[in-house]
């Protein structure tokens, strides 16, 4: 038998492995693809724990959250695609006008 | 059953994710994230939340992923991403947060005073179920969301649509490094 | 009647606040005028409760609002107006009139004008509440804003470091004494639970003597402090770096007194306790000798007459402690006049002299200041207490009084003294108004004060010359509310020869003075000069020097000591090692802010570590 506990390690892991593509990444491109990995691991343990306590609260977050990913990629791509017409990467590491 | 369903979709799942964060080819990763989200849709469908499933496989691989198809034309595509750090230090930093967010989130869930705030109905189907909650007790984070997702429509069009046939860099020093 | 309490009152205060509105701006005419009229309304309204308690009214006695309500205190602005605190109402307003518009002379040409007048009239006010509050609280608010006023106006020059300086050390001489001053005050809260002068007094015949004593010798020593008496003393002669109106108004007939007030206002305390009155009186006859001591040598016209104010005082505190308290006031009242017109007349000749304050390089000035030379010997008649000005009155009684009760010794010495004031007032004269012509070879050009400046000093004079008259009214009149002092049926007979022996020494006091000054130039020869006495008094017994080496020079010393090893290396190392810690600490992480995303990623990745382990830990230990 499957229990909650099993969803919610399968997301830590999930979550894991976003973190780490975060992390790791410096390709902006993939940067994303990290965060979209981590948004959906949320949304497992969202799901799962909404199916074990019956509740319908999980999903509706699951569901938002959804709506944000999408948003955030409609406007982040955007932004990547200004960016590497200005100056023609897209590698984080040439980044670094926010410099302190 | 459901037990040979769940492992198969995690590790499929977690390899096809492992292959996005990996792969060198912009190409090869962004096809695993979409294999990727449509296992994920499966997990959805084991968990009874069908309507999130749907929702799921339309978004994300049918938007999202599309969106990231047409954003790849601009990018250099075929060129290797090129080789970052792999340090020891963040693999063991993302694990360790990771097994705190486990413990984390297994807490509270040992104690037995968790209550259904919207509980589900048994005798409707899931994708009723959600309608009636979305649309009586989150109606308004729905027309927000609505709005959001205009606005982000709008700005993704107005940001990657101006000038699309114009270099706009302001120093050319910049390209030749 | 509340009406004239409250004009009497604040007068000053809107006086002070008007001049203290136009502070900073140059001399304006305007400023005198309104303060000068707002004291005199003061005085006016005093006079009119001093009619209304003459002809046998009620005391007047008001609680304006509460003030401090905490637990079991409860002390209000309260203000009485009877037949003691009238009196001296009547003498700080005369005098505060008087002073203010010879000030508006005497400081024509000062650049503080304004400021000058602000801080005069906040003198007055604080010292209205003073004499008029009804309780120990209040009396020592305006205790310390007449200090602090005193500070202000004695450092008025401040770009002059002598008078900063004296300014400092009145202050603090004063600070030294109000610490006993206020523990006399909480001893009085602690044993009898109010500060009210009427419920204490009514609690202190049943209350324990030791107790008692002890609070006598408190408030006594905060009376020793703003009176200046020995040791506490040796801030008066320098406070006299001051301009002269202010020392003619705080430094001789109002502030310090009020050590003076405080002694009477609490008769029925310190007659419960002679011991403390006997200890008061010895000291009061020791500064009264040893003041005139130093005056008979000192050659500053201003310090003479603040050492012969130290030894009046020392008789107003014989009569204190010995139990004649309205022989005290008696003199309080009349020394106000005629030292207030002393110091006075003494501005008038530093006026003349453009500030210098050395007698030895007058002389002869009779001629061209003939008022103020008449105006000063009138004042000097009346200190050395020759018949029929006031002093001869109010002394004798002192002197009386310390036969009378069989005190011999305070007697002789208040005797001699006498005959030393005697002198050194005339001695003052002598070389100020007569003999050779000096300033003529320090190339001086005195000139007469003003005329209005005269005429402010003529009811001072008038009152020097005749208010010793009035001793019966004013007994009658004081003795509503102090007590009487019962002469023994002896002294009826002797009265008669001790005065003739007291103005005989005066007498001859002044005729020593006035001869050795006709005749040779300069009151001691060189040879006298040299002389160990000499030197002695000059140096003013070397008080200052001894304080200097047992107080001044170890607290250097303990300071210095603590400079090096807890300033520099306790505190200012822990200070700097929280700057360099806090620099190191930046020179180190300034590496994260390199600017590069992902770093700042790994950062944020980081953060988000270690709040998650403070959750676990957090989660862990609340189960």
């Amino acid at each position: 038998m499957i229990t909650l506990e099993d969803y919610i390690v399968l997301a830590t892991l999930l979550f894991m492995i976003g973190l780490y593509g975060v992390i790791v990444r410096t390709n902006l491109l993939m940067l994303f693809f990290a965060t979209e990995i981590m948004l959906n691991s949320v949304n497992i343990a969202l799901v799962a724990i909404s199916n074990y306590y019956e509740d319908l609260t999980g999903q509706m977050f699951a569901f938002f959250i959804i709506a944000i990913a999408a948003s955030e990629v409609a406007i982040g791509l955007g932004l990547l695609i200004l960016w590497y017409k200005r100056h023609g990467n897209i590698d984080l590491n040439t980044l670094k006008s926010m410099k302190g | 059953m459901e037990v040979i369903a769940f492992y198969t979709f995690a590790i499929a799942i977690i390899a096809s994710f492992l292959i996005v964060v990996t792969s060198k080819n912009v190409l090869y990763s962004m096809s695993a994230l979409a294999s990727g989200m449509v296992l994920i849709s499966g997990l959805f469908f084991l968990l009874n939340a069908e309507f999130l499933g749907v929702v799921q496989i339309i978004v994300y691989t049918g938007a999202v992923i599309a969106l990231y198809a047409f954003a790849m034309i601009f990018f250099d595509s075929a060129k290797d991403v090129k080789e970052s750090r792999r340090s020891r230090a963040i693999f063991l930093l993302s694990t360790f947060s990771s097994i705190l967010l486990v413990l984390l989130m297994t807490i509270p869930m040992s104690s037995d005073a968790v209550s259904a705030l919207y509980p589900m109905h048994q005798d409707v189907g899931n994708a009723q179920d959600v309608g009636m909650v979305l649309f009586t007790k989150y109606l308004i984070p729905f027309e927000v969301a609505a709005v959001m997702l205009l606005v982000a429509m709008v700005g993704g069009i107005v940001m990657a649509g101006k000038k699309m046939d114009r270099y706009l860099g302001n120093d050319k020093e910049e390209i030749s490094k | 009647m509340e009406l004239f309490l409250y004009t009497a009152l604040f007068a000053p205060l809107a006086g002070s606040l008007f001049a203290g509105i136009f502070g900073a701006s140059p001399k304006n005419i305007i400023t005198g005028l309104v303060t000068s009229s707002l004291i005199f309304l003061s005085f006016v309204s005093s006079l009119f409760l001093f009619v209304h308690l003459y002809n046998g009214g009620e005391i007047v006695h008001v609680e304006m609002m509460d003030w401090i309500m905490a637990g079991d205190l409860s002390v209000p602005f309260g203000f009485v107006v009877d037949n003691v605190s009238s009196t001296m109402m009547l003498v700080v307003t005369l005098v505060s009139t008087v002073v203010h518009i010879y000030s508006m002379g005497y400081m024509e040409h000062d650049k503080g004008f304004n400021r000058f007048f602000s801080y005069l009239s906040a003198f007055v006010f604080s010292m209205m509440v003073l004499v008029m509050s009804d309780n120990f609280l209040g009396l020592f608010i305006g205790w310390e804003g007449v200090g602090l006023c005193s500070w202000l106006l004695i450092g008025f020059w401040y770009h002059k470091e002598s008078a900063t300086w004296a300014a400092n050390e009145a202050f603090i001489m004063n600070r030294i004494a109000d610490l006993g001053m206020l523990i006399g005050i909480f001893l009085i809260y602690w044993n009898f639970g109010s500060l009210q002068y009427d419920e204490v007094f009514s609690q202190v015949a049943e209350t324990d003597t030791t107790i008692l004593t002890w609070i006598g010798i408190f408030l006594f020593i905060g009376a020793m402090g703003k009176s200046a008496q020995f040791p506490l003393h040796t801030w008066l002669a320098d406070a006299m770096e001051g301009p002269t109106p202010v020392s003619a108004l705080i430094h001789a007939a109002t502030m310090v007194t009020a050590g003076v007030y405080l002694v009477i206002r609490a008769n029925e305390l310190y007659s419960l306790i002679p011991e403390v009155g006997y200890f008061i009186a010895s000291l009061g006859a020791f500064v009264a000798f040893f003041a005139a001591t130093m005056a008979l040598v000192n050659r500053d016209i201003k310090r003479v007459i603040a050492y012969s104010t130290l030894s009046q005082l020392g008789y107003m505190f014989v009569a204190g402690g010995l139990g004649a308290y309205w022989i005290a006031l008696f003199h309080l009242a009349t020394h106000a006049f005629f030292k207030a017109l002393l110091f006075l007349g003494a501005g008038n000749v530093m006026h003349a002299m453009d500030d210098e304050l050395n007698i030895m390089k007058m002389g002869g000035m009779r001629k061209v200041m003939g008022w103020t030379a008449i105006l000063m010997i009138v004042a000097s008649l009346a200190l050395a207490g020759i018949y029929p000005f006031a002093g001869f009155f109010s002394k004798d009684k002192i002197l009386e009084v310390a036969f009378d009760s069989n005190h011999y010794i305070l007697w002789g010495v208040l005797w001699v003294t006498a005959g030393l004031t005697a002198f050194y007032s005339f001695r003052v004269v002598m070389l100020v108004f007569f003999g050779k012509e000096r300033y003529k070879d320090f190339g001086f050009h005195p000139h007469e004060a003003h005329k209005f400046m005269l005429w402010a000093m003529s009811p001072l004079a008038v009152l020097a010359i005749i208010a010793g008259f009035f001793e019966h009214q004013f007994y009658n009149f004081v003795t509503g509310v102090l007590p009487h002092y019962n002469f023994s049926e002896e002294i009826h007979h002797v009265v008669g020869q001790l005065i003739l022996v007291t103005t005989g020494i005066a007498l001859t006091g002044i005729g020593i003075a006035v001869f050795s000054n006709m005749y040779r130039e300069g009151v001691f020869s060189t040879v006298l000069q040299n002389n160990f006495i000499y030197r002695f008094l000059d140096n003013q017994w070397y008080i200052p020097k001894i304080y200097d080496e047992v107080f001044a020079k170890p607290y250097i010393e303990l300071s210095t000591l603590l400079w090096n090893r807890v300033d520099v290396k306790i505190v200012d190392a822990t200070v700097d090692g929280i700057a360099k810690f806090l620099h190191t600490t930046g020179e180190k992480t300034r590496g994260m802010q390199s600017g590069n995303l992902s770093h700042m990623l790994r950062w944020v990745v980081a953060g988000f570590t270690l709040l998650l382990v403070l959750a676990v830990v957090y989660t862990y230990y609340s189960i």
